[in-house]
């Protein structure tokens, strides 16, 4: 479609309304003198209804509007790693360059550097046959990420003419097809448009996170979905810092959607120190940013999630095991709220527009482990932050996820405040993968994973039955064996649930030691019903020698000489 | 400057002009009044037919006939060095009787967003001499960190204190204080004006004064105005900037009421949906950038409507600031001051603010142990309501004292008690030997030995 142009008609904050102007639903258009970006996202009579990535003070009346006839796209190609994005895929670091340390409007940047030159590996030769999707051709972007050049999507493919290798730019020539397509190293793919692949397939391996309560007790699929809804200050950031920092993906795409600036900054100075303990390289080399803090435009908020999860999509067409966090989808929604009030649509609940449901269904529905056009499998897996108002998980954005995703981590303010962290409930969280994810545990962590797994469950959920009794009648007048259940319990959550983000050795806990762990408590559980058996009562139980070793144990970087030494300690002074 | 008188309706603070040339969304509007005076407006929605103006000083005693005038500018403050000790109303006029501001630059209110990459994580240790404070939801310098407290609550006392006793140790370096009253009544304004009187501190404050009898939607270009000469301070002339805005419940209600009078649809109760993102382009304006040495704190105060957290006004904020300071009425009924309710605290950043070489080693540890055992002492005294004391077990009994102990005499100081960090540390260690040593098992056996007063004592004896 050619480019053209109109005026402004009327400014309201983000939106504008254009007329005399040629477009179709989700064109790109620049708007005033200053061309703003904007996407258009409705159309009334004569009248263009867009929404304006940038601020809109001092715009005017009559000022042109050019419609560039495109969707929003993203530039896909190598150059994305370690990079930090706006919503709409401007990298801050030239916007800094152009505007200095605020952002000023109007500026345009594109989203991979097109200057420098990437050494192009081709896996193809003259004569063979490319499809859409194909991987022919790779780059080493960083340390530890292969850049896999793919046809785009949306190329035909057909017989190769000419293969080039060497050091090209991005938008250099690397081969031509029979029919003349020139193919390059980069390409563009509209924001609000799935990327193509062959099928789904069935999530049967855990993302391990390092984290014990989810991958123990509510683990996600690679290619699955998660919400972590929580009130302010219940730990929801700091969750997703550690899966994007722990997560055994291939990539992280990280969206700070309408967060704090300062949290973005905390990343970018964070992830170049930490090191990936599976490739003992910086973080930084696996990680794309998307950051649009919530004092950036509330419209280029909207359309960080999609250029976040379009990114990841790439990726995983490249066969990669991709997670991406968003923090917050609450902050997206409030986003769509704002723009449809400014549209004047008729609000479904609390404001927020009737397609709430569907939006957030489809974003979420954009995660999955596929089968990629060029035959590999690679996944997205989604893990959305929700912020509830009040922390009143019965709020619409809550709900309408909650319809969605597999796997629920319930934060609670209760024991933020007691600083248990992660302060994830285990009583109402849950997982729909254990199922399936358990064949894999069975296999590849022990056989006795399930069962372990399912007895220290059912030893916490008895604990909270028993509390309601020992709020009515003090600890002292359970039956001793149940009193020991209460310990065994404490020991659950203090040694095994509660772990230390900011400890250097307890932030991250491999699925090994998670086993280790999880199968000391069950040692030690026995031996207290075994002293209890023996005749010893409650309280020489509760201060067997060696306790406080134990529960120190996991910050060791031997723990598990510390532990053995510890549990050998308390077996002497249980006498089993 | 052209002129209009085409108002064709009044709604609220609202009036709609007709029939006018192109005007610029956010244009600042005077309206001259049929007696010749002059009120401040700015354009909210703009378009060929017609243009909505929110008039800051109301609109009583606007009719049809009144002129309308478009400036071609939006909103902007005189910013000089100058404004240091000045007192100004609202909107930026100097109401201390002291000449016109000459400004060095005149810059736009509506501060344009840092850019994420350009900040720098804030990680200097402010001590501010409170306990509760200082040990348990540490400041540092660039966050922004209000105090969520109630009406009758002693918040300004505990801001002026903070302004008051707040100090990067070991720095000499230029500070400033603004302060962006919103709405408070005179009294407390005056209570705020007379301590920095005493202190000598007005000489190194810019005042806002948007008092109760002032008019209210005034209040939403305060802040603004507050946080543009903050920034032209600290960036302009290095100066690490201390904003206080109280009352933010006072802009919040004023936000409401141009909603309502533009009748847009309404998010929870009452309060418009766009709430969030614009209290985020006050909020975010605080904080710390790479290669300029001054910084910008932030202490918005605000009152819960009903001392209630979940209400939306401290419930967006708190989604917005790095923490909160959370006050008690329960605390402050017990006669402690400052009645800050630590469990509902939190800062946000104070992880990379304290440890060794910022406040002492053993604080991380100190404070998660401090925090355990309160949160423990606290759930007990719920059981105690039913069963007595009499049943709780010897263990439960010391939590409870611990957290008696812990708001009579950790919590609770004076107005004018300036303590150091160590003093501080050290007063918690006091309260934490009152536990089982086996209790303590969120600290490494390594700080124990060295703090705690059992080990001290030892060692010092030797």
């Amino acid at each position: 479609m050619e480019v053209s142009v109109g005026e402004i008609y009327r400014i309201s904050g983000p939106l504008v309304v254009a007329e005399r102007l040629k477009a179709r639903m989700y064109d790109l258009c620049k708007v005033g003198e200053e061309n703003l970006m904007g996407e258009v996202v409705g159309l009334a009579g004569d009248k263009v209804l867009i929404q304006v990535y940038e601020d809109t003070s001092g715009v005017r009346p009559g000022e042109k509007v050019v419609n560039t006839g495109l969707p929003l796209s993203v530039d896909l190609g190598p150059g994305l790693i370690g990079n930090i994005y706006d919503g709409v895929q401007r990298p801050l670091p030239s916007l800094k360059e152009i505007s200095g340390d605020f952002i000023s409007r109007g500026i345009e940047a594109p989203g991979i550097d097109k200057k420098k030159k990437w050494e192009f590996q081709p896996l193809i030769k003259k004569g063979d046959e490319v499809k859409a999707g194909q991987i022919i051709g790779k780059v080493q972007e960083t340390e530890v990420v292969e850049h896999r050049i793919l046809v785009p999507p949306n190329v035909k493919g057909g017989k190769v003419k000419e293969v080039y290798s060497g050091s090209f730019t991005v938008d250099e020539t690397i081969a031509v097809l029979e029919d003349g397509t020139e193919l390059r190293m980069a390409h563009k793919w509209p924001v609000r448009i799935p990327r193509p692949y062959i099928e789904k397939l069935p999530p049967v391996v855990p993302l391990l996170t390092g984290q014990r309560i989810l991958d123990t007790f509510f683990p996600i699929a690679k290619g699955g979905t998660a919400a972590i809804p929580g009130p302010f200050g219940s730990g929801k950031t700091v969750t997703q810092h550690q899966l994007a920092k722990w997560s055994d993906a291939r990539i992280v795409v990280y969206i700070g959607c309408g967060e704090r600036g300062n949290e973005m900054t905390e990343v970018l100075e964070e992830f170049p120190e930490l090191i990936d303990p599976r490739t003992g390289k910086p973080l930084m080399l696996r990680t794309v940013l998307v950051a649009n803090t919530s004092n950036m435009p509330v419209a280029a908020r909207d359309a960080s999630v999609y250029t976040g999860i379009t990114i990841a999509e790439y990726f995983r067409d490249m066969g990669y095991d991709v997670a991406l966090q968003a923090d917050s989808t609450s902050r997206w929604a409030e986003a769509m709220r704002e723009l449809s009030g400014r549209l004047e649509e008729m609000p479904g609940e609390e404001g927020y527009p009737a397609y709430l449901a569907s939006r957030l269904a489809e974003f979420y529905e954009r995660a999955g482990r596929v089968k990629t056009l060029s035959g590999e499998i690679g996944s997205v897996s989604v893990v959305g932050a929700v912020s509830p108002p009040g922390g009143d998980f019965s709020e619409p954005v809550t709900q309408n996820t909650l319809r969605i995703v597999k796997a629920f981590w319930g934060l609670d303010a209760k024991l933020a405040g007691r600083r248990h962290f992660p302060a994830i409930n285990w009583l109402i969280s849950y997982s729909l993968y254990t199922g399936t994810l358990g064949e894999w545990y069975e296999k590849n962590v022990a056989p006795e994973w399930n069962e372990l797994r399912t007895w220290a469950m059912s030893v916490l959920q008895e604990e909270a039955t028993l509390q309601e009794i020992v709020m009515l009648v003090g600890s002292d007048a359970l039956p001793e064996s149940q009193r020991v259940l209460l310990l065994v319990a404490r020991i659950i959550r203090d040694f095994y649930l509660s772990q230390y983000a900011y400890h250097e050795i307890d932030s991250y806990c491999d699925i090994r030691k998670q086993y280790d762990m999880l199968k000391a408590i069950k040692t030690v559980n026995d031996w207290f019903y075994k002293a209890l058996e023996a005749g010893k009562t409650y309280e020489e139980i509760e201060k067997v020698e060696g306790f406080d070793e134990f529960m120190r144990s996991k910050l060791e970087a031997d723990y598990k000489t510390a532990m053995t030494k510890a549990m050998e300690k308390m077996k002497k002074s249980l006498g089993v | 400057m052209e002129e209009y008188k085409t108002i064709t309706q009044v709604a609220g603070p609202l009036i709609f002009v007709e029939k006018t040339k192109p005007v610029a969304y956010g244009e600042l509007v005077n309206v001259v009044l049929p007696d010749g005076s002059v009120r401040k407006g700015q354009v909210l929605d703009t378009s060929k037919n017609i243009v909505v103006v929110q008039m800051f000083e109301g609109t009583r005693g606007i009719d049809k006939s009144c002129s309308v005038r478009f400036t071609g500018d939006i909103v902007k403050l005189n910013c000089s060095k100058d404004l240091l000790g000045r007192i100004l109303s609202g909107s930026g006029e100097p109401i201390d009787g002291g000449p016109a501001i000459i400004p060095e630059e005149r810059i736009p209110i509506v501060g344009a967003a840092i850019n994420p990459y350009a900040r720098k994580y804030p990680r200097e240790f402010i001590q501010t001499g409170i306990s509760a404070i200082d040990g348990m939801n540490t400041l540092v310098r660039g966050q922004k960190l209000p105090i969520f407290s109630g009406s009758g609550l002693p918040h300004n006392d505990i801001a002026l204190q903070i302004a008051r006793q707040a100090k990067v140790r070991g720095q000499a370096e230029e500070f400033a204080v603004v302060f962006a009253a919103m709405g408070i009544t005179y009294e407390e304004a005056y209570q705020f004006m007379k301590e920095f009187e005493r202190t000598g501190a007005l000489e190194r404050a810019v005042v806002f004064l948007n008092l109760a009898k002032d008019p209210a939607i005034e209040r939403i270009i305060t802040p603004r105005m507050a946080l543009t000469a903050a920034e032209y301070l600290a960036y302009t002339y290095d100066y690490h900037v201390l904003v206080i805005l109280t009352d933010m419940t006072n802009y919040c209600e004023a936000l409401r009421e141009i909603s309502a009078a533009r009748e847009e649809v309404p998010g929870r109760r009452g309060y418009p949906g766009y709430m969030y993102t614009d209290l985020a382009t006050i909020y975010e304006r605080a904080g710390r950038i790479r290669g300029r040495k001054g910084t910008i704190t932030q202490f918005p105060i605000l009152t819960m409507p009903a001392d209630d957290i979940t209400h939306p006004i401290p419930d967006l904020t708190g989604y917005i600031t790095e923490g909160q300071i959370v006050l008690s009425r329960e605390l402050h009924a017990k006669g402690i001051y400052p009645p800050i309710n630590v469990l509902p605290s939190l800062s946000r950043l104070m992880k990379e603010g304290i440890g060794a070489g910022m406040t002492r080693d053993d604080h991380k540890q100190w404070n998660d142990q401090m925090y355990a055992a309160y949160a423990e002492g606290v759930d007990l005294r719920g059981l105690v309501a039913i069963v007595g004391e009499e049943a709780l077990s010897e263990r439960d009994r010391l939590f409870l004292k611990f957290a008696d102990e812990f708001e009579r005499r950790f919590v609770n100081q004076g107005k004018y008690e300036d303590r150091d960090i160590e003093t501080t540390l050290d007063l918690g260690w006091e309260l934490l030997s009152m536990l089982p040593e086996r209790e303590l098992t969120k600290i490494e056996r390594k700080y124990i030995e060295k703090y705690h007063p059992a080990y001290k004592k030892k060692t010092q004896g030797a």
